[in-house]
């Protein structure tokens, strides 16, 4: 089982269509149950890498395969299964919560996948219950405050059962307490977990390995402790840890 | 859809027939009674029909036919079934509006939309719009409390280039968040179809009636007796 990487990226290449290239080559894998945390500058194509995960940029070059499967933008139904094994976690909750009410945005990708009825139910009521927000279920999304939002935004995810669940920037815009539930729930999930950020201190508490994408590669892979000590390379990419924080 | 045909039985009865129209008061001050509505928030809410009213008061006064005298002014008889049908129309239909939009949300009203099988993609679009309002008028708000925080007055023809700007800002805005929305949906499986609002089956298509119904009967039986 374990010998299927969650996600393995080869030679991953792409440029804009007004030429601008992003990636030039980005290989990446990590197995089940792994926690990564892809940093990088700004503009250093997180997002666009992120994108690629579940088909919505197609490959121009190299490959991507979840748990096995080959992610492939044309083949609409394979891209339908990958979809239901990546979750993204946008980084504006108001994005990803686009329903009246916030039990039916979290059960709109399992209605997808073809659920119904108490079935659907179950699953919305579950990944509610994960993040501690089953008591908002019936709430509209502009009535919770940000942190509570960026949670559903965790669970409309979780309802999936994704084998790797994808956050970009899951910590930006939170008080010290929301980001500190955030993390709780991220670290009680039985999930593989990619997550994009700057927010150094987040990587470390959450993920044991880090890897940075910069200049279109991913430049470093290592133990997130590690690479932390090494100041000079993190800023050769512009990475600082906070003021006040040593390690 | 109840409160649709309700009035449309309603504009549909001549307005001479005083009984039936007294009998369309009563039967909406039950409902408001049934609904629970405060009769103040109902007033204050009505009183948007003012405009139409005084409309209604000039219309005695212009017109052809046959004249009476009231109160030592001359009026036109036909004007004044006129007048007194918009007033009489109108008050019913704005109350049956605030009784519904009062009792109501809008989701249920959505929900409503739906099951009388009005097009899946007008649905979506009001629901999006229902959810997004706020969004963009929290994002207006900011960008108001941005302009005036630099200095910016909004007086004048020339604060209108600024705040023509301000609109095309929004819109553009407004269309990434679609795309970033389009995105967040299709990451999640989306392939076309939105999931029904409610997965009730029976339309309660009998308590629908009941009210359109009750005013037909009160229209057609004090039409035949009087």
């Amino acid at each position: 089982m374990s010998s299927i990487p969650s996600l393995k990226i080869a030679n991953l290449a792409y440029a804009y269509p007004d030429g601008h290239q992003a990636l030039y080559g980005v290989n990446l894998e990590i197995t089940k149950g792994e926690k990564v945390a892809l940093l990088g500058p700004n503009g250093a194509g997180k997002t666009t890498l992120v994108l690629h995960l579940n088909g919505i940029i197609a490959t121009q070059q190299g490959s991507v395969s979840v748990a096995g499967s080959v992610v492939d933008s044309k083949n609409k139904e394979s891209l339908k299964h990958i979809r239901e094994r990546v979750g993204i976690v946008f980084q504006d909750p108001d994005d990803q919560l686009f329903m009246p009410t916030v039990a039916e945005d979290v059960a709109f990708g399992p209605f997808n996948s073809g659920l119904r009825g108490a079935e659907l139910e179950k699953v919305t009521n579950d990944a509610l219950s994960k993040v501690g927000m089953l008591e908002f279920r019936d709430r509209p999304p502009h009535h919770l405050s940000f942190g509570q939002r960026r949670r559903v935004a965790v669970a409309t995810v979780l309802a999936m059962s994704p084998e790797i669940l994808v956050l970009d920037e899951p910590s930006s815009n939170l008080d010290p307490a929301s980001r500190r539930e955030l993390a709780e729930i991220l670290r009680s999930l039985d999930v593989t977990i990619l997550m994009v950020t700057h927010d150094l201190p987040y990587a470390l508490e959450l993920c044991e390995r880090s890897v940075i994408l910069s200049g279109g590669v991913i430049a470093v892979d290592e133990k997130t402790p590690d690479l932390f000590k090494k100041t000079e390379l993190l800023a050769s990419h512009r990475l600082e840890l906070p003021f006040g924080f040593k390690l | 859809m109840s409160a649709l045909l309700f009035v449309i039985v309603v504009v549909a009865t001549p307005i001479q027939n005083l009984v039936a129209y007294s009998l369309f008061f009563l039967i909406l001050l039950i409902l408001i009674r049934l609904a629970k509505l405060p009769y103040r928030t109902v007033f204050i809410r009505s009183l948007v029909e003012i405009p139409f009213v005084l409309f209604a008061l000039l219309m005695p006064f212009f017109g052809t036919g046959p004249k009476v005298q009231f109160l030592g002014l001359e009026l036109y008889e036909a004007g004044i079934w006129a007048g007194a049908g918009i007033v009489a129309k109108g008050t019913i239909g704005v109350i049956t509006a605030i009784i519904l939009s009062a009792s109501t949300s809008a989701r249920e009203i959505l929900i409503g939309l739906e099951k009388l099988r009005v097009p899946a993609p007008l649905v979506s679009i009001a629901t999006f719009m229902l959810r997004y309002l706020n969004v963009i008028n929290d994002e207006l708000g900011r960008m108001k409390i941005a302009r005036e925080s630099r200095g910016f007055e909004e007086r004048g023809l020339r604060s209108w280039r600024i705040l023509a700007q301000t609109v095309g800002a929004l819109f553009i805005r407004s269309y990434e968040r679609g795309e970033r929305v389009y995105l967040a949906m299709l990451s999640r499986g989306y392939i076309g179809a939105m999931p029904k609002l409610s997965d009730e089956k029976d339309s309660k298509l009998a308590v629908a009636l009941v009210l359109p119904g009750a005013a037909a009967l009160v229209s057609i039986t004090t039409g035949v007796m009087f």
